[in-house]
């Protein structure tokens, strides 16, 4: 079995800083991080590896120093990483990136026949869900979004049956081989590197291939030409301040401060009574 | 997986190109909501989108429409009608026993085939489970640009192209797309983002019919069963109208009891900041903001929240916010209704006890 | 696992780096273990580089490292509750190539500092904490990690992880650390437009200003507080003993808060946006609470063997230079084909002895305990400078005889005079 892992390389959100005159992102300090989501992806096609055997190849399309967040899916047990980096890839949109990753898969399954492609659920920088879906509709593979879990591979029927999270609740699913899932966050929990493969991480000779190694042809699809959206206005966000009254008294003492906003706030929205009175019922 | 870090250095302002439409895209015409549906309930995002895609179409001067796929029967009629309350002028209806349930496939198929027969200009859908894994799908085969988790929908009048706004970065900048030469432009936009329009229940529309053409055999995916959501005890804060939450200034697990307490009086939901569910406090459901649910309940308690922008843009909707946080220049002062400077560990049991107290006056006086 | 390496540095801050750079420079092989997700990811805070140390280990360091701003100004100020006093050093000497010291940002001059470690041939293994030295006998024969197969063996170990080693405190390499011996420093870094930091420091581009303070700002905690400029942020901190934390009760946040309101400081900071607050332990106790420097199969270098010159505030040189004098002992054993025995790494004491390293280390060595026994220095004095700074200032019809007179008085008053004349000696003493 071989299954093929897209991840991507992501600044951490939660550390991320708007320069406070330029508005720009301010990359300085700021730690890339493996998108989180893609780790729930990449343990399950490891747990996959470990119980019905076969080989994980590791994908990520970004600029070089993307190679750190492919290193590390080798520590945990990936056995190839690819990098597809190229200039002509700069400014790709869901769309063209979705089409570069397809081709590459293509690509790697041209050398070694590929069953099931695993991708994150969304990253955390972007936040759109489309790459997954979109390779699999480029590459006909049956997409099972928000997976929850794999209940049963049956390698030899090619068919695999497992739970996608649905609005209302979950759906049991059966499907054929190749497909590309991506898993629910929180749905499993990403190994712990033994030494010995991080040693193999930091040794190991990564593949770097441009758009020609990933056999694309057509540069129409790719970078700015293949991305039908165009980023028109970046800007910070300015919310309106409006500042909060304040609630004081005399003694500072929290029942006081407590009765005192009570009064207020019911006499200026007193239908917050009737709010309240309904959502104890 | 997106490209679109490459993107946060802004290119070439798009509007002040001179700007052409591709006489072949002409056609297109319209706006197009998607009628999310499950388990015979139509999801109230298709409505909030329907109030959104009406302002579009007023704008545009063209015809809003839904899209209704599902199995035949009496409840995507059903659908259709509440489409036309809401501010559809007409609905798109492909009826299948195969789309009995949501299944990729047949789905995108059929999306497909309807915007190629009737060309709308702009298709929106819900940014749900359902529909971003439609939306990734048919923007593909339809090779057009999407733009998910809009916050904000606009008509740019210089070339009738739709502004999509989105959070990017976790929140921290926001960005204006637009999709020019490609057709339709497709949006997504989380529940709770766009107030839910009135209904207008003397309002009605016409339906036009298209078949999905497809037989189970071509369908390589099937459903086995459906396991419903077993909703006691879950989590529903997009659409509580109380809600109580936390951030890191509760400072300890235990303290975290306060706010379940402060809840378990109003009746309320309780919430909570990003680094209290990646700490495990409380499960996933609970977070809110840019990358957990968007709330907009009538009252909002905001205790020990610095009120970070990831965290305000999935609550400032609501009615009236009360922050409890000891320090004075947190930024939630900025956009609350009322504000108490001070340690949220005494003021949280104060403030449970003088709402315990007025629920009991009030009752009393009914 | 089976692989041996010649050498392994636990950490990869300046010390670790020096020394595995080094090393591996040399040929050797070299396994570096760093406990962060990737070198300076524990660092986010400005420091000051000391040119010489990092010449003498990456001789051209200055085409590609992270570097701020070279400084051509120093100021000292001792702080009162209002005012301060203060003196300003500024020379056209500071603008000339090759400058001296730079202002830096750790968490990119670590990363930069380690690829070149990486580039030099070591083999870095990040996130991977060092939970035991192997020991045979009385020798240390490797490192135990705390991942799977996590044993891992070499020549000698070198022990760069920095204050509060906890793996030397172990290994019975030294003591527990005493509160008196380590400062704790809390950073802030300010972000402000290049050129408003410019203008508001009257400096030019790529020029800096390193602001030292004393006084009333550590509530007459021993220690010191520290402004230095950066290309576009502002590093400011305030260091205090931990023991005297611990006394007075005061929140190292709550201290930096006050020093940020004080109307001198303040408006240096206006319009920023703050971004890390972060903070730091500071072994201080000087030459007197080192550890024993080397072993059977180990060494310690930089934080972790106390070298720290609290008075210039000087560290990461000193880390740096001892990460190089242990690398180039091991250095030396190999060439000899000799074994990393005690006796035969007694040349690393040997090179820090004949080094400016211990020779400043013992100069200062009864400077932590001068301050420690008379916190006057930080309460007392200051007030004293300032009012009669402003005693002197005031045009108020006195002349300036009696305005003397009324501050020595003042002085005496507060401080007898054989305190006074204690003090003096006792400083003498300490810098002679």
């Amino acid at each position: 079995m071989h299954i093929v892992v897209c991840i991507k390389q992501v600044p951490d959100s939660a550390q991320i800083r708007v320069h406070p005159v330029t508005n720009t992102i301010m990359r300085q300090g700021v730690p890339a991080i493996v998108n989180p989501y893609d780790l729930f992806s990449l343990e399950e096609a490891l747990r996959l590896k470990d119980e019905y055997g076969g080989r994980v190849t590791v994908l990520s399309m970004g600029p070089p120093q993307a190679e750190a967040a492919l290193r590390k899916a080798i520590s945990f047990g990936a056995d190839d990483a690819i990098l597809v980096t190229d200039r002509a890839f700069a400014g790709s949109d869901t769309l063209a990136t979705s089409f570069a990753l397809a081709s590459a898969i293509q690509k790697i399954h041209e050398d070694m026949p590929v069953d099931i492609v695993f991708a994150g659920k969304q990253t955390i920088d972007g936040d759109t869900a489309q790459v997954g879906p979109g390779i699999a509709k480029r590459m006909d593979l049956q997409l099972l979004t928000y997976v929850s879990s794999i209940t049963d591979l049956d390698l030899e029927n090619r068919e695999i049956t497992l739970h996608r999270r649905a609005e209302g609740g979950v759906q049991v699913l059966k499907t054929s081989l190749p497909c590309l899932i991506t898993m629910l966050e929180g749905t499993n929990e990403m190994r712990f590197a033994t030494l010995p493969n991080m040693f193999r991480a930091a040794r190991y000779p990564l593949k770097q291939w441009d758009k020609d190694a990933a056999g694309i042809t057509d540069v129409s699809k790719i970078g700015l030409k293949g991305s039908p959206t165009i980023v028109s206005k970046v800007f910070a966000p300015q919310p309106k301040t409006i500042p909060a009254e304040i609630i004081d008294c005399e003694s500072k003492q929290p029942k006081d401060l407590a009765v005192t906003l009570l009064a207020k706030m019911f006499t200026k929205f007193p239908n917050l009574h009737e709010d309240i009175a309904k959502a104890n019922a | 997986m997106s490209e679109e870090t490459e993107k946060d250095a802004p290119k070439k302002p798009a509007g002040r190109r001179k700007f052409e439409l591709d006489p072949r895209l002409a056609s297109y015409k319209g706006v197009w909501v998607f009628v999310e549906h499950e388990r015979g309930v139509a999801h109230t995002v298709s409505w909030e989108l329907m109030g959104e895609g009406r302002k579009l179409a007023d704008k545009l001067g063209v015809p809003l429409a839904g899209v209704v796929m599902g199995a035949p029967g009496i409840q995507t009629r059903r659908f259709c009608e509440e489409a036309f309350h809401y501010g559809a002028d007409l609905c798109y209806l492909m009826e299948d026993p195969l789309m009995a349930d949501y299944r990729n496939q047949p789905f995108t198929k059929g999306l497909t085939d309807l915007v190629n027969a009737y060309q709308p200009e702009i298709l929106l859908l819900g940014a749900t489970t359902l529909g971003r894994d439609l939306a990734g799908s048919v923007a593909t085969t339809l090779q057009t640009g999407l733009t998910a988790d809009c916050t904000e929908l606009n008509i740019d009048m210089e070339n009738r192209s739709l502004a999509a706004t989105r959070p990017t970065f976790g929140g921290s900048l926001l960005c204006t797309i637009v999709t020019l030469n490609y057709r339709p432009q497709m949006a997504t936009v989380r529940p709770r983002v766009m107030s839910l329009p009135k209904p207008d229940m003397t309002r009605t529309g016409s339906i036009v019919e298209h078949a999905l053409g497809m037989t189970e055999s071509e369908i390589v995916t099937k459903v086995l069963e459906y396991i419903p959501d077993n909703l006691q005890g879950k989590p529903q804060l997009p659409f509580a109208d109380i809600i109580v939450a936390g951030g890191r200034g509760m400072k300890r697990p235990e303290n975290f009891q306060l706010i379940w307490d402060l809840a378990k009086v109003l009746g309320a939901e309780v919430g909570a900041t990003r680094p209290i569910v990646q700490a495990g406090w409380v499960e996933l459901d609970r977070q809110v903001g840019q990358s957990g649910k968007t709330v907009r309940p009538k009252l909002y308690i905001a205790a020990g929240i610095s009120g970070a922008i990831q965290h305000r843009v999935g609550m400032d909707a609501s009615d009236v916010i009360i922050a409890i946080n000891s320090d004075p220049n947190a930024p939630i002062f900025d956009f609350a209704t009322y504000g108490i400077v001070g340690n949220a560990m005494t003021i949280l049991p104060a403030l449970t006890e003088a709402f315990r107290q007025q629920l009991a006056t009030l009752k009393v006086a009914v | 696992m089976d692989e041996k390496f010649d050498a392994i540095v636990i950490g990869a801050g300046p010390s670790g780096n020096a020394a595995a750079y080094t090393m591996a420079k040399a040929g050797l092989k070299v396994l570096q273990i760093e406990r962060g997700e990737y070198p300076g990811s524990k660092n986010v805070q400005g420091a000051i580089l000391y040119s010489k140390a990092l010449e003498e280990i990456i001789p051209d360091f200055r085409e590609d490292a992270p570097l701020e701003r070279h400084l051509i100004e120093q100021q000292m100020w001792v702080l009162d509750d209002e005012s301060y006093i203060g003196t300003t050093y500024r020379s056209a000497e500071f603008n000339q190539e090759p400058y001296n010291r730079y202002t830096i940002i750790r968490a990119q001059f670590d990363k930069w500092f380690s690829k070149r470690v990486q580039e030099a041939g070591a083999l870095l293994v990040c996130e991977t904490t060092v939970t035991n030295l192997l020991m045979d006998g009385n020798r240390v024969i490797g490192v135990q990690t705390d991942r799977e197969n996590g044993a891992i063996y070499a020549d000698v170990v070198v022990l760069a992880d920095g204050v509060n080693s906890l793996l030397a405190k172990k290994a019975g390499f030294h003591a527990e650390l005493e509160p008196k011996d380590v400062a704790l420093a809390v950073k802030e870094i300010h972000f402000l437009p290049e050129e408003t930091i410019q203008s508001r420091f009257n400096i030019g581009e790529g020029e800096g200003v390193v602001i030292e303070m004393a006084g009333k700002i550590t509530q007459g905690m021993m220690g010191t507080g520290f402004l230095y400029t950066n290309k576009d942020s502002l590093t400011i901190g305030v260091g205090c003993m931990l023991s005297d934390f611990k006394q007075q009760k005061i929140t190292p946040y709550e201290l930096l808060e006050k020093m940020k309101a004080h109307p001198a400081i303040k408006p240096l900071l206006a319009g920023g946006e703050m971004k890390e607050y972060t903070a730091h332990l500071i072994p201080e106790g000087g030459y007197k609470a080192m550890p024993k420097l080397f072993g059977e199969g180990w060494m310690i270098v930089g934080d972790a063997g106390m070298f720290v010159n609290a008075v210039h505030r000087e560290g990461s040189n000193l880390a740096m230079t001892t990460g190089r004098y242990a690398a180039e002992a091991v250095i030396d054993l190999k060439e000899k084909k000799l074994p990393m025995t005690a006796a035969n790494l007694a040349r690393y004491q040997g090179r820090l002895e004949d080094s400016f390293v211990m020779k400043d280390m013992k100069k200062y060595k009864n400077m932590p305990e001068i301050f420690h026994k008379n916190n006057h220095f930080f309460t007392t004095y200051p007030e004293l400078l300032n009012r009669a700074a402003h005693t002197m200032l005031t045009v108020d019809g006195v002349d300036k005889k009696s305005k003397e007179r009324e501050i020595r008085k003042s002085f005496k008053q507060r401080r007898s005079l054989f305190g006074l004349m204690g003090d003096a000696f006792k400083m003498w003493r300490a810098f002679e």
